[in-house]
């Protein structure tokens, strides 16, 4: 009788001791990361919907900040001597100026590495040059295990971040939990990356009436604007689209045989061989080499792809015309002024920010 | 006495204020009514399926493939507010437009395609400006119609591309003073009886756009129609009979 009373008190103990630890733990499950306030420009504000933050991934100062330090970390690297800065390095508005990058054994990729920012304003959510990666968190998982880019193993990178001395209070903090996993980890390198925005350049202070255009650039933005020139804002944007870019895919006569599908090999319809993303306008002061292929090392040269060095082949966009004669055929007066225009959109402010570097 | 004459009073008011009260809370029914627009060519129907190929012809004879096609319609009478809707044939979306909370009754069906001048001012509609819709100041700004997007066999047999677009006509003859005329137009689809929820469809020919009243001819005019005024009048004219009344299931 007597040692079924101690049973009972020893058990009662372990109970108590087991609901002690059990708040503990609620305790630190307890703690709030704060709401991060989204830097929107006024002209997004003004222009466009609201940007896509995904319910399940809220930006939170914590993820922010998680994911900008695992951003810059060459722990995600199979050999510890690449992260994602190294090939999209925040002072070439987030791309490395090479045609193709080297992954971490010199191998090299068939695209051209991609400029990072406005990317929570791609409201259709496809990323990369051929659209293969629906959502933000999804496009982070790629690089890490790609044989030629970083090539590690998520498993063994979840571990090594885990024995890190400092991730683990750091993920508790953004997410709740100190058990790390690529989820998590793309989680928050995904939150770091819809805060790279870059609304501010030359001609969007123009817009906002705090400074003015040269003859130059004005009459650049009008070979831009215009049909029968440039054409240009059926795909990438305009005063009332800052995004400089419609985030869809397009064969812009570039070859007339395909070596590269393009958005047809990850569709699988044929009818969308050979297209690929239009990039954004802005910062290619910043961004040269230019398409898919990096096959462009200056703006002239791009600018002449469309006036007079278009291909046909079965899925050209039908806005590219004149493709019997190559193109539009600017002048050489207007071509100078198309590409005055497109510098006035470099974001020197972002290339900048030291929110987003190292 | 008196006791049982004021207890009868009294029922005779309790029921004369119940019945009244009966009457006043019968909600009216709330009938959910769908638009749906479906596209067809001379009445073949037609889905983003049969985008990219040449599998239509004209009624100038002319071989042709529909790559894009969206085209906003704004102002459909049975919304109470100002309403815009991009259909967008190509992504499948606005194709059906759902309004709730009608009740039973008779209703005028009608809508505008494209933007009246009073609604078609320039960046004011996020939902255009993200999708990229807009029409360059130099052409008067405000929206796009319609994006018909495709190629067509020249007559040296070679696909070329034309860009059907439909904007406010401008005419910039004289530099210093463009003229405007609002090409948006009314589509009037006669009254509809609502008794139920109801499945309303429009059918859109897009053969229409290409034939009446003006037979269009694609090797003359295919690119760099917003700034022609006359051909934009030709398609607003031509516009008209695109619309019709399909099936009204109850």
């Amino acid at each position: 009788m007597t040692s079924n009373i101690k049973m009972k008190k020893i058990h009662a103990f372990f109970l108590f001791c087991l609901l002690l630890m059990n708040c503990a733990s609620n305790e630190e499950e307890l703690y709030t990361p704060i709401p991060y306030n989204l830097k929107i420009p006024a002209l997004f504000a003004e222009k466009l919907i609201a940007p896509i933050i995904p319910s399940d991934n809220p930006l939170t100062e914590e993820g922010v900040a998680l994911g900008k330090k695992l951003f810059f970390d060459k722990i995600l690297s199979g050999d510890l001597t690449q992260n994602c800065a190294s090939c999209h390095n925040p002072k070439k508005a987030f791309t490395d100026q090479l045609q193709f990058s080297a992954g971490i054994q010199g191998e090299f990729g068939t695209r051209n590495s991609m400029p990072l920012f406005n990317l929570a304003w791609n409201f259709d959510e496809r990323f990369a040059w051929d659209g293969k990666e629906f959502g933000l968190e999804n496009q982070a998982l790629e690089p890490v295990s790609n044989p030629i880019e970083m090539h590690a193993n998520w498993d063994r990178v979840a571990e090594k971040l885990q024995q890190n001395p400092t991730y683990p209070e750091l993920f508790l903090l953004a997410f709740g939990t100190s058990k790390i996993d690529a989820t998590l980890v793309t989680k928050a390198i995904a939150q770091f990356e819809r805060t790279l925005i870059s609304g501010n350049s030359r001609f969007d202070k123009y817009l906002l009436g705090e400074t003015s255009l040269t003859s130059e650039e004005q009459n650049g933005f009008d070979v831009f604007m215009d049909e029968a020139k440039g054409d240009c804002f059926h795909c990438h944007g305009s005063n009332n689209n800052p995004l400089w870019t419609d985030n869809k895919f397009h064969n812009n006569g570039l070859n007339a045989i395909f070596q590269d599908l393009g958005f047809g090999a990850v569709t699988g319809d044929p009818n969308d061989n050979g297209k690929f993303k239009s990039p954004s306008i802005r910062n290619l002061a910043f961004t040269a080499p230019y398409m898919h292929d990096g096959r462009f090392a200056t703006l002239e040269e791009v600018i002449n792809h469309y006036s007079e060095g278009l291909k046909r082949s079965s899925t050209i966009d039908p806005l590219m015309k004149r493709v019997n004669d190559g193109g539009v055929q600017l002048s050489n007066q207007d071509k100078s002024d198309l590409k005055a225009f497109l510098l006035s959109l470099s974001d020197t402010e972002f290339i900048n920010n030291t929110s987003f570097q190292k | 006495m008196k006791q049982k004459r004021y207890l009868f009073i009294i029922i005779v008011i309790l029921f004369a204020a119940c019945a009244p009260k009966k009457e006043c809370c019968v909600q009216p029914e709330q009938l959910e009514v769908t638009l749906n627009f479906t596209h067809n060519w001379d009445l073949l129907e037609l889905t983003k399926q049969d985008f990219n190929e040449l599998k239509f012809t004209n009624a100038n004879g002319e071989q042709l493939s529909i790559e894009k096609l969206r085209y906003l319609v704004s102002n459909i009478s049975l919304l109470d507010n100002k309403n815009h809707h991009l259909i967008d044939v190509g992504e499948n979306t606005e194709t059906s437009i759902s309004i709730p909370d009608l009740t039973e009754g008779s209703y005028a069906l009608s809508f505008r395609f494209g933007f009246s001048d009073e609604d078609n001012t320039d960046g004011v509609y996020p939902d255009l400006n993200s999708v990229s819709f807009n029409v360059p100041e130099m052409l008067g700004g405000g929206y796009h119609f319609m994006q018909f997007d495709g190629k067509y066999l020249d007559t040296n047999t070679e696909e070329s591309g034309f860009n059907y677009h439909t904007i406010r006509a401008i005419d910039r003859t004289d530099p210093g003073n463009s003229k405007f005329k609002d090409t948006s137009f009314e589509v009037n689809l006669g009254t509809i009886k609502i008794t139920n929820t109801t499945e309303i469809e429009i059918e859109v020919n897009l053969a229409e756009w290409f034939k009446n009243p003006n037979t269009w001819n694609l090797n003359e005019l295919n690119t760099v129609l917003m700034p022609n005024f006359e051909a934009q009048k030709i398609m607003s004219a031509n516009g008209k009979g695109v619309f019709s009344l399909g099936e009204v299931t109850p």
